[in-house]
């Protein structure tokens, strides 16, 4: 995908090192997400990927390095500024984040309510519309609790969506979701990139997602630490000159041939 | 950017994104075109705070009998965001309700797209279960309802308790010591300083209390008698019961909630324990054999916290503590330690009842842990009361 030219990159990560005490989780972190990707963190369990989401949430402090948004480090903002920025974000957590004290329709709306210059009728308008792009029309008065997990996680979607974020996190968004649901919440995704521009990223380890909607990609290694690799997952999987990521892409492919099939209509 | 369309989005951030192109405000014009046929033309910028998303009023318009098919045309559409789109899935819903039909023309492709995933699955048709208003929920009939219902909860984990204990009894249970261990340590020596501190100054109190009355006929020594009886017999045990009760119980309701919430009591359930076996029984007995041990504690610093406001009475440290002496009797520090047991056993009970029973939601954690302190006040009280008419009756 080509990115047009900019001054910066969207997201820039520079020597990140994180640790939690005196234990490192990833050192030397150094790569860049363009506006319009689809960027995927990928690893294997434990190597830290929703460690680097959380830093890159300003969640957790970093040990060294820093996080800069359009050129402007997130890591040294003051607080207001770091909320200017996450403002333009839509995140959802692993297990949804959901608020269980409040039904589907209030949760979509308390983003809009806080941020937005949308009336009482509008809000109600945008939430119906919100929660019917991800198929969860006529559940406004539900709450957390009284729907399925799958649902929950199209519901935390519909909340990160609320303000038309400029930037959509997501955290293992496909764990925990039947293959077609999967793949309905890829095909989402990546409608909502290509029809609202927003830029993506995604922390899994779920192959078909990669192929299906990736565009750039990361991939932490648990055992030395750090970055071993990064660029479109598809060319990766052919032409890692690391043989760990070209394992992890091919589902262990020296151990058992299993063709990988890109879906072509997602380049 | 490599998106197709318009600029798609804008956020109120005024130092980060300028303000849309908004060559024309947001407007909406309706027009007949014959007797069926109506078109609805959309112009300018739709996007945030541009107010222009009125259906409402064009709702009156769209009526079938006027129309029986809708063109909205997006031809003069500047940028939009999902102010136009949500504003289009009214008008889709409106019109798939009233039976008109729908066609679109030049409208941005991302919002025609967007339109569609909007519309690809039907609205979910049955409603969230009624939660009627607050006021419903004051009627007598719930509220006798309610009550009915936490009666026979009571009971029922009453009855679970008791064939534990029994089965504890009989060495059939899956209780586990350590737990035991763990609960009790929880409740005692990590409650020593609160209690610590309420003991003293309900012992002050009591004092001051009966100095003022018994100083006025000459009786102020006999301070020493009111601390240590009000102190054995009542006071200690039930100061120590109300701590424990905010303290342990509401405890017990929160962790129990919390494992129920993350599915913890599933996975006991289904290993073939009881979770009252497993979970509940180790809290009571934790706290049952604790409790007696605080509540000593708490009437020995009782009868120093008396002392101490006797001391600045006047009354020597050594009148206070012979006439202490005469008070004290052994009926009196039976019946404190006695009523410290069942206070025990209701406080835990009330907190595991809470957690047990705990919706799987922090909202729900957070209304157990409520119930189990509002319970076990409510039974510390009512079990006060009985135990000591029963005294009395009995003339212990």
């Amino acid at each position: 995908m080509t990115v047009a030219p900019a001054p910066a990159p969207l997201i820039s990560i520079r020597e990140l090192t994180m640790a939690y005490g005196p234990v490192v989780i990833q050192r030397d972190l150094n790569f860049d997400i363009g506006r319009g990707d689809i960027f995927v963190i990928m690893g294997g369990s434990g190597c830290g990927k929703s460690t680097l989401l959380k830093h890159m949430l300003g969640l957790v402090a970093p040990a060294a390095g820093e996080i800069l948004y359009s050129g402007e480090s997130f890591t040294r903002a003051s607080a207001q500024q770091r909320d200017a920025i996450r403002r333009r974000w839509g995140i959802t957590y692993q297990t949804g984040g959901m608020f269980s004290a409040m039904t589907l329709a209030e949760n979509v709306a308390l983003p809009l309510q806080l941020y937005s210059a949308y009336s009482r009728g509008e809000i109600a308008d945008i939430v119906a519309y919100k929660l019917a792009l991800v198929g969860l029309a006529g559940f406004q008065d539900y709450y957390p609790a009284e729907i399925s997990g799958g649902m929950l996680k199209r519901a935390a979607l519909a909340r990160a969506i609320a303000l038309d974020p400029e930037i959509l996190f997501f955290d293992e968004p496909s764990a925990g979701l039947d293959p077609i649901s999967s793949r309905l919440l890829d095909d989402l995704i990546f409608e909502l990139k290509e029809s609202t521009g927003a830029t993506v990223v995604i922390v899994t380890h779920e192959l078909a997602s990669i192929f299906a909607i990736a565009t750039n990609s990361v991939y932490l290694d648990a055992t030395s630490h750090t970055m071993i690799d990064c660029g479109d997952p598809a060319y990766l999987r052919d032409h890692s000159q690391q043989a760990v990521v070209r394992e992890f892409l091919t589902r262990g492919g020296s151990l058992a041939k299993t063709a990988q099939t890109r879906s072509p209509e997602h380049e | 950017m490599a998106f197709p369309g318009p600029i798609p989005y804008t956020l109120a951030i005024p130092d980060k994104l300028p303000t849309p192109m908004s060559d024309a405000p947001a407007g909406l014009r309706l027009a007949r075109q014959n007797d069926k046929d109506a078109l609805l033309e959309l112009s300018g910028g739709w996007v945030q705070g541009s107010k222009a998303a009125d259906f409402a009023s064009l709702r009156e318009q769209l009526q079938p009998g006027t129309h029986t098919r809708l063109l909205i045309d997006g031809t003069a559409l500047g940028p939009w965001d999902s102010t136009l789109v949500a504003f289009l899935l009214q008008c889709h819903n409106h019109c798939a309700q009233e039976g008109i039909e729908l066609t679109t023309r030049n409208l941005p492709p991302g919002a025609e797209r967007l339109l569609a995933l909007a519309t690809a699955v039907a609205p979910h048709q049955q409603p969230a279960a009624s939660r009627g208003s607050w006021l419903a929920g004051l009627s007598p009939r719930q509220l006798f309802g309610k009550a009915v219902g936490a009666v026979r909860e009571s009971l029922a984990f009453t009855g679970e308790v008791s064939i534990a204990l029994a089965r504890l009894v009989t060495g059939k249970s899956n209780t586990r010591f350590q737990d035991f261990r763990h609960f009790a340590y929880q409740a005692g020596p990590d409650a020593l300083g609160i209690i610590s501190l309420t003991s003293v100054l309900v012992g002050m109190i009591l004092a001051y209390l009966g100095a003022v009355q018994l100083e006025q006929f000459g009786a102020g020594v006999y301070v020493a008698n009111l601390v240590s009886i009000g102190v054995l017999r009542e006071m200690g045990a039930l100061m120590t019961a109300v701590v424990m009760a905010g303290r342990t119980g509401a405890a017990y309701a929160a962790q129990l909630g919390t494992m129920q919430t993350n599915e913890e009591i599933d996975a006991i359930t289904t290993l073939g324990v009881s979770p009252v076996e497993f979970l509940v029984i180790p809290r009571i007995l934790a706290l049952m054999a604790v409790m007696p041990l605080l509540t000593l504690y708490a009437n020995l610093l009782g009868i120093v916290g008396g002392g101490v406001v006797a001391g600045g009475m006047g009354i020597s440290p050594l009148q206070y503590i012979s006439q202490t002496e005469h008070a004290l009797a052994v009926n009196h520090l039976a019946v404190g330690l006695a009523k410290s047991v069942v206070f025990a056993a209701l406080i835990a009970v009330a907190g595991c009842r809470a957690g047990i029973n705990s919706g799987r939601s922090s909202a729900a954690v957070g209304q157990a842990a409520t119930e189990a302190v509002v319970t076990a006040i409510v039974y510390l009280i009512v079990a006060d009361a009985a135990i000591n008419i029963l005294c009395q009756q009995l003339h212990i």
